[in-house]
């Protein structure tokens, strides 16, 4: 029970204080569009610089648990993902603002943060040695398959017709190519040197999420709710069981958060569309799912929290950063010392545990400020459209520009914003839009990797289909891509006469 | 009726104050992008704080060594030194902005990456930046290149490594950082000497994933940065040091030229900081004689170890020399087969 006390070090009063500010500044830094929890915890790095380890890495815990949480906060709120992890909470939590339950939403996504991470913890200090192999045996042709798998949800992505969510998933897949390749160098569609370093991911989600909510704004000239509905669900109690109520959404959710944040490379991109996706289709009367159904925030962000901790298992025991985040943490965990791999327990442990027990800690802590913060949520959805307008566009701009201090990518954010919101007029979806951008590289970048290895030994054919993963994975694919397809016909026939209409 | 042409008027104002906006936005930060063009010939150079521009995302590993190493630099420059990443294309979008858009008053520095940078203009005319417009100033760091093979590998020395590969001609799998990186110089190099011909896999994201694949079994062997495979060395097997003698780190290891492979150091991933053609020559000598002093500073020199990385600091004229050697070695290296 050595761990044990170590863990105890976060309840030290200092440990205490830095992980309270580590979590408050973490909220607010990732309810920030632009700016994404890989953003955040870079920037925090070299604050650590001096101070001692265990303080250190609880600040940088701290802020990685929270800013992921933050996120649901603008989603909520304005429609904007504050990072790819949140896409899929402005599906139902943004409806619940536009009937002015904006704080019952912000309850409902903060409860499910808790659970979702504290289960994902869990998985991490106890499980993590079960998956440490499975981890490894993730090469191009496995990962070329998890992208396909993404891909196929696309089509039911969203509210919109399936053949608009393919043709904006495949835009968005095209928009991913462009840039010079930073492995080969070669160019594509790089017509202004703007785009040479391509369209950075969460320069496309602002795009595509916050300028087209800046013209609704402007346009319908009013609020974002027309009013309040006073929440029921003040009382901590009644919260709690509101939520935990949506048994089937919450568990499955975190599942789905935890398997996909163990795969390196996939990260919690899109952890919490997959787990919308699957609780979506497993759930009964989903109907009600893109119009405000609690049961979305739930599946969503209890999704991506249980990513965080399982998104760990490749760094901590590997030494393999399995995401752009993790990239950055193995950073911050080099810079006091520690060299994460199959001994980090041994060497480090002292260190290790605090910084595991004040990401378990921040989860409970994003809980009790996140209420705080919810009470506050409808006043966003009264403020008046041009001043909300104005605060996104400020906010989207200064977020773009801090990515990687492109003016560049300001100029493309503009432009891509203009035509997303275009592209809602005819009836496109910003998501399957933002999941092909992210997508398409995982994809396509493994396939040229897997063609390579398979190259003068053997077909391509055969290494893109041998394996057991890759064919759980295919059938995945199949089942998915099906289920995509007959759904809509199914419901059709069972409901023949109401015809819903194609969303916005 | 009126009031639906109202509501359209209104939508078109919003529409052009939305774009005047953004127009603003924009000219603001590119306001504050280039500011002070003034060149302050004299004693007081630096009189307000540099920015270092790192052509890497921020949290890789030269944004952190380079954090690193400029971190106390007011302390003994008298001004601050601050980071700005830009990353993308594989270095290219920062070094390319440096050279078309830097300052050269000499408060703009620029991180680098050989023998990265060397290569890529090698071989790609058309980027901006090259020999002629980049001016080495001091080094930091150093860390070689290594041949890894997996904890199970069949694979116990080069010499079985060799073999299969003539065995094998054009299978054995390797993988590294991208192409025209250190680790497919190393491979270049190693293809070369050995008189072998092997597959070798660029990883799309880089060394770390490259690395990955050796552990994971899906390639047969690597080339990667020593720090990184000797902090992974309870998974790995380390061949080969591709340096001109063993390291500190590694001292059981041989060099590829005890294995009786001639593979010198030129594939050697070395950091440092450089300016663009321009700056005044007062300016870069008056850097060039301080930084190295930041960089042996005991606190750098620490983190820096702790990052598992070598340190190699170089003053102006040598840190010169070695672009020059490089440079030649690369060009010679690239002309006799300008592969894949």
């Amino acid at each position: 029970m050595e761990w044990f006390a170590h863990l105890a070090v976060v309840f030290e009063p200092l440990n205490l204080l830095i992980l309270l500010l580590g979590v408050t500044g973490g909220l607010v830094l990732g309810a920030i569009p632009g700016v994404s929890p890989t953003l955040s915890v870079a920037l925090l790095v070299p604050f650590t610089f001096h101070m001692a380890p265990t303080t250190g890495l609880i600040l940088i815990g701290a802020v990685y648990a929270s800013s992921i949480a933050g996120g649901a906060v603008s989603a909520i709120l304005i429609n904007v993902p504050g990072a790819p992890a949140n896409i899929a909470t402005t599906f139902d939590g943004h409806e619940m603002a536009r009937q002015g339950r904006a704080s019952e939403a912000m309850q409902y996504a903060f409860t499910s943060t808790l659970v979702g991470g504290v289960a994902g913890m869990l998985i991490l200090i106890f499980l993590a040695p079960l998956f440490v192999d499975y981890v490894l045996r993730f090469g191009p042709a496995e990962m070329f398959w998890v992208a396909i798998v993404g891909i196929t949800i696309m089509a039911s992505l969203g509210t919109g017709s399936l053949l608009k969510g393919l043709f904006g998933g495949a835009l968005g897949i095209w928009i991913s190519t462009i840039g010079i390749s930073p492995a080969t160098g070669q160019s594509r569609f790089v017509f202004t040197h703007y785009l040479d370093g391509g369209i950075h991911i969460v320069v496309a989600l602002i795009a595509f999420f916050a300028i087209p909510q800046v013209f609704r704004l402007l346009e319908s000239r009013a609020t974002v709710a027309s009013q309040a509905v006073v929440s029921q669900a003040s009382r901590l109690t009644t919260v709690v069981r509101n939520a935990l109520g949506h048994r089937l959404a919450m568990g499955l959710g975190t599942l789905v958060g935890a398997i996909v944040g163990i795969i390196p490379g996939a990260g919690g991109q899109v952890a919490s569309i997959i787990g919308y996706d699957q609780v979506r289709k497993l759930s009964r009367d989903n109907a009600t799912f893109g119009h405000g159904d609690p049961r979305g925030v739930v599946a969503s962000e209890s999704a991506n929290s249980a990513m965080v901790g399982p998104s760990l298992i490749p760094l901590l025991g590997l030494g393999v950063p399995g995401s752009p985040t993790c990239a950055v943490l193995l950073g911050g965990l080099l810079i006091h010392g520690i060299f994460p791999g199959p001994k980090l327990f041994e060497t480090s442990g002292g260190v290790i545990w605090p910084f595991l027990g004040a990401l378990l800690l921040a989860q409970v802590l994003i809980f009790f400020v996140g209420l705080q913060l919810s009470r506050l949520g409808h006043l966003v959805t009264r403020v008046s459209p041009a001043h909300l307008a104005a605060g996104i566009l400020v906010l989207s701009v200064i977020g773009t520009y801090s990515i990687q201090n492109n003016l560049g990518d300001v100029y493309v954010m503009a432009g891509l914003g203009v035509l997303m919101y275009l592209g809602i007029k005819g009836g496109f979806q910003p998501a399957p839009v933002v999941l092909g951008v992210i997508l398409g590289p995982i994809a396509e970048e493994n396939f040229q990797m897997g063609r390579t290895l398979a190259g003068p030994s053997g077909s391509v054919l055969d290494y893109f289909t041998s394996g057991d993963i890759v064919q759980v994975l295919m059938a995945l694919a199949v089942i998915s891509l099906a289920y995509g397809m007959l759904a809509p016909i199914w419901r059709a026939r069972r409901r023949p006469a109401t015809s819903v209409g194609a969303g916005l | 009726m009126a009031n639906h042409s109202k509501a359209k008027t209104g939508k078109l104002a919003g529409l052009a104050a939305l774009v005047v906006l953004i127009v603003v936005a924009a000219w603001g930060l590119r306001q504050t992008g280039s500011d002070g063009a003034l060149v302050g010939e004299g004693d007081d150079y630096p009189d307000k704080p540099l920015s270092l521009t790192v052509a890497y995302g921020p949290g890789g590993a030269t944004d952190l060594q380079a954090r690193i190493a400029v971190e106390p630099a007011a302390e003994v420059l008298g001004q601050p030194i601050k980071v700005v990443n830009r990353p993308g294309a594989g270095g290219r979008v920062g070094w390319n902005w440096a050279v078309d858009s830097g300052g050269r008053d000499g408060y703009e520095l620029i991180a680098y990456n050989l023998p990265h940078m060397i290569a890529q203009w090698t071989h790609e005319p058309s980027l901006s930046y090259n020999a002629d417009n980049v001016v080495p100033v001091a080094n930091w760091g150093a860390d070689p290149a290594v041949l890894v093979v997996g904890k199970d590998s069949p694979f116990q020395t080069v010499a079985d490594v060799v073999d299969y590969a003539r065995a094998h001609p054009g299978e054995l799998s390797v993988s590294g950082a991208g192409l025209y990186t250190g680790h497919h110089v190393a491979a270049l190099q190693f293809q070369r000497a050995a008189d072998v011909d092997i597959n070798f896999l660029p990883a799309e994201q880089g060394g770390v994933q490259a690395l990955q694949f050796v552990i994971g079994g899906q390639v047969q062997a690597g080339f990667n940065n020593l720090s990184d495979s000797w902090r992974n060395r309870d998974s790995l097997k380390i061949l080969a040091v591709a340096d001109t003698e063993r390291s500190e780190f590694l001292p059981d290891v041989p060099t590829f030229q005890e294995a009786g492979v001639e593979v010198d150091d030129l594939s050697t991933n070395l950091r440092g900081v450089a300016v663009v053609k321009g700056v005044p020559e007062p300016h870069v000598e008056r850097l060039a004689e301080k930084l190295p002093e930041v960089f042996r500073l005991e606190q750098v020199q620490t983190k820096l170890k702790n990052t598992g990385s070598g340190s190699l600091v170089l003053g102006l004229r040598e840190t010169r020399e070695l672009f020059e050697r490089k440079t030649r070695a690369i060009k010679a290296l690239l002309a006799q087969d300008d592969a894949p």
